[in-house]
């Protein structure tokens, strides 16, 4: 039983200090509370569930939590809010003739998001805003009825951030130099926060400043980067040659990648300064076996399963995601930050094979 | 006067008329004021009073009348 009421707003703030045992007590609540409610005003959710029995009277505890294959998103419109209250759509970053996954946000959902992700980059980035350089370009959040997930995490992130600088050119996303040593020399002595996709960090801005000889002063400097590492692993390269190359190449030494998925922004699990990701007190995660879908234990490899007590407008508290993991613990990292910590290896290959192939098959996710 | 340059920093940042800039206007209340459009108001507000607010106020910063408190918090005001 819950002995202490606790609101989630509470709940988000303690971030990193919260103990497994309290932390399982207000997820729980939480997320039962979620499911009730996604079951009672979403219908295509509502189907799923009473088709695997679920009856609104279950109180399950977080391994039993029903979970939905991310992928749902992309097929079905999955919205507990009525039109009207609907201020924001989400879409998921896909090549084209893919299907993109369609996240609805209410008011709340959307500021519970916004509340979330500042408690949890305050811890890395201190409650002063930094002067911010953003490895993308300008026009990547024009629309801004409808996001890419490129587009949110820039708009999540801007929040930390002042003078916000783009530096990739809009029409070739060439690396503008004039641009970048203008910012740096405004901004001199003072530390600053880089932001940008892994995989843009990688590709266009150290690559240029490899090529062209150049090596910025960037000590200052913290880089916060995310979008997954799919496209380095196909180049070899590891978070180790990643940050070692960004020390080279710019004395960056302040490096946090993040994992996080548009279907549960605001639940990011920042990489420690001990190289682990990490949970905040409103999130969590299960490793599953990709056989039959049973919990693993700290030590296994499986598929990551995503719960967040965050999203109030559409089902998506407890999710199924197509990435490997492995959980290494919980509440006792090195890096003294309370909450499990895991890694990310890599997409299933099941799922790269049917990105590269026909995405247009609706069956299998029904 | 302060007013002033309170409600045209709103209507700069947000690209709106300064007819609406009325305490009660609020964040996704209107259009403009989306999560793109908080961004931009807040670089104005910021130029307009020469402060630099913390990542708090940005996420408190709900509507005219809270941005009045904020400001005050930074030695802007009283309004």
């Amino acid at each position: 039983m819950l002995h202490s009421s606790l609101t989630l707003q509470e709940q988000v703030n303690d971030v990193y200090e919260m103990a497994k045992a309290e932390k399982r007590e207000h997820l729980e609540l939480e997320l039962n509370r979620l499911t009730r409610r996604h079951y009672e005003c979403c219908r295509p959710y509502n189907s799923i569930l009473s088709a695997r029995g679920y009856s609104p009277e279950d109180t399950k505890s977080l391994e039993d939590i029903p979970f939905l294959p991310v992928r749902l998103f992309k097929t079905n419109k999955l919205s507990s809010v009525v039109d009207e209250d609907i201020i924001k759509v989400l879409t998921s970053s896909g090549t084209t003739g893919q299907q993109v996954s369609r996240i609805y946000l209410d008011k709340e959902t959307a500021l519970l998001q916004s509340s979330a992700l500042i408690r949890i980059m305050q811890n890395f980035l201190g409650k002063k805003r930094l002067p911010m350089l953003v490895i993308d370009h300008a026009s990547v959040i024009k629309d801004r009825n409808s996001f890419s997930a490129r587009g949110a995490g820039i708009r999540g992130m801007a929040n930390f951030g002042a003078d916000l600088t783009y530096v990739l050119r809009d029409e070739d996303m060439s690396l503008d130099f004039e641009v970048l040593e203008a910012f740096l020399k405004k901004h001199k002595g003072s530390p600053i926060l880089i932001f940008g996709f892994t995989f843009m960090v990688w590709e266009y801005f150290v690559q240029p400043l490899l090529n062209a000889g150049k090596s910025p002063d960037l000590s200052q400097a913290i880089l916060i980067h995310s979008g997954g590492w799919k496209k380095l692993i196909e180049k070899a390269v590891s978070n180790e040659t990643f940050k070692a190359t960004l020390k080279q190449a710019a004395r960056i030494e302040r490096v946090h990648n993040f994992y996080g998925m548009v279907e549960q922004v605001g639940s990011v699990f920042v990489e420690c300064n001990h190289g682990n990701l990490h949970t905040p007190a409103h999130a969590d995660i299960l490793i599953r076996s990709e056989k039959d879908w049973t919990v693993l234990p700290p030590g296994d490899e499986g598929l990551i399963q995503v719960l967040s007590a965050l999203p109030h407008s559409y089902p998506g508290h407890s999710l199924l995601t197509e990435d490997r993991g492995i959980l290494l613990g919980e509440d006792d990292c090195t890096c003294g930050l309370k909450g499990k910590y895991f890694k990310v290896l890599g997409r299933i290959a099941q799922a790269e094979a049917r990105g590269c192939s026909d995405t247009h098959d609706r069956t299998e996710a029904a | 006067m302060l007013q002033d340059r309170l409600i045209k920093a709103f209507s700069e940042g947000l690209e709106i008329s300064k007819d609406l800039v009325t305490d009660e206007l609020s964040f996704q209340g209107i259009q403009e004021w989306d999560s793109v459009g908080h961004m931009t108001l807040i670089a104005s507000l910021e130029s307009e009073f020469d402060i630099m607010f913390d990542t708090d106020d940005v996420i408190d910063l709900s509507s005219v009348a809270v941005a009045k408190k904020i400001l005050e918090k930074y030695g802007v005001g009283p309004f």
